[in-house]
């Protein structure tokens, strides 16, 4: 792959990357995440059926 | 293998491990800690059922959210791994990730170790975890309410178990009346990696990590990425005894397997691998960069 096509996807990949954590934080999926991991969870740790 | 480079690493990790789960004194509590900084994901695969750790695991984050009853793709999650991915490709897995470093620790207890590098189709296997089981499973298996299991968590992360479920099972009488028959399977799941990991090196990262999978596709694009001078190598072959990731760094340097150790770098004699400028743009001919 050519240096300056690697540059242009990584600058793609960059602006990818903020708009998506942009989005995700405007719909809520921050408090999901905040819910999940400030709780214990039981399916990581093994427990239920 | 340079002493002092391979010092170095380890000392990122160790900091990498500690700034990843700074709440020891959380470890005999019974609980975990749950602050604010629970809301941003780790880099690497860390529990965040794990009574010490400071962040959520991208990968049980990710169930959550893909399993939850509003979303079933995490937008937030996969923005924040292609972030890290396209700055470290999996340099996140050589350096960062506190469960590479536990299994790194574990590689080095003296017991027989296996010389062979691993049949080429296993690695595929945490591309089906990583597809299969993380992002399709909480999505299409889901209950009444629309709710999807963590399955990858649930049924197989031995990161959780070693992390989260042991410490929390030995300190939390209430969590240990609920122990079952999934907690016994992923306590045998536990063992199997713990003794494919004094066996062979990072045995869970080449076989089952889905984060590995992930930050694999970011190798050959990342701003950290390796390139041999086919003018200087010799095709000793030393590069590719010495990785620990059975990859051949004199024919593909940013194989998706490679997780910037630097073994290959500090075991040439005639320093043709090294670790390409972020800024470099332009091609060189005499370097592979990226060749199957």
């Amino acid at each position: 792959m050519k240096g300056k096509t690697i540059m242009v996807i990584r600058i793609l990949v960059i602006l990818s990357a903020a708009a998506m954590i942009t989005y995700g934080i405007f719909r809520g999926e921050v408090s999901i995440v905040m819910n999940k991991a400030a709780s214990i969870c039981f399916e990581c740790i093994g427990l239920g059926k | 293998m340079n002493i002092k480079s391979s010092f170095k690493r380890k000392i990122i990790q160790f900091i990498a491990f500690v700034l990843s789960n700074p709440y020891i004194n959380k470890m005999g509590s019974g609980n975990i800690y749950k602050g604010s900084w629970k809301r941003f994901c780790n880099p690497g695969l860390n529990c965040y059922s794990c009574p010490a750790a400071r962040f959520a695991c991208p990968i049980g984050a990710m169930q959550a959210v893909n399993g939850s009853m509003d979303f079933s793709w995490s937008f937030y999650i996969v923005g924040s791994l292609c972030a890290f991915g396209i700055l470290f490709g999996r340099a996140v897995c050589g350096f960062l990730c506190p469960f590479g470093l536990l299994q790194e620790l574990i590689y080095k207890i003296p017991f027989p170790k296996c010389k062979r590098k691993l049949p080429g189709w296993l690695k595929y296997i945490k591309y089906g975890m990583l597809l299969i089981v993380v992002l399709m499973l909480p999505v299409l298996i889901t209950n009444a309410t629309g709710m999807g299991n963590p399955y990858f968590c649930k049924y197989i992360c031995p990161a959780g178990t070693i992390e989260g479920g042991i410490p929390l099972l030995l300190t939390n009488q209430n969590l240990r009346k609920m122990a079952g028959g999934v907690m016994a399977f992923k306590i045998i799941i536990a063992f199997l990696t713990i003794a494919g990991c004094l066996m062979i090196s990072r045995f869970f990262c080449k076989i089952l990590c889905p984060l590995g999978a992930f930050y694999g596709f970011f190798n050959k694009i990342s701003f950290i990425r390796l390139e041999t001078d086919r003018n200087s190598c010799e095709s000793c072959g030393k590069c590719s005894k010495v990785c620990p990731m059975d990859v051949d760094p004199s024919v593909n340097p940013n194989s998706p397997e490679c997780i910037r150790c630097g073994k290959c770098i500090a075991s040439c004699h005639k320093q043709a691998i090294h670790v390409r400028k972020p800024s470099s743009i332009t091609n060189n001919p005499t370097t592979a960069q990226s060749r199957r």
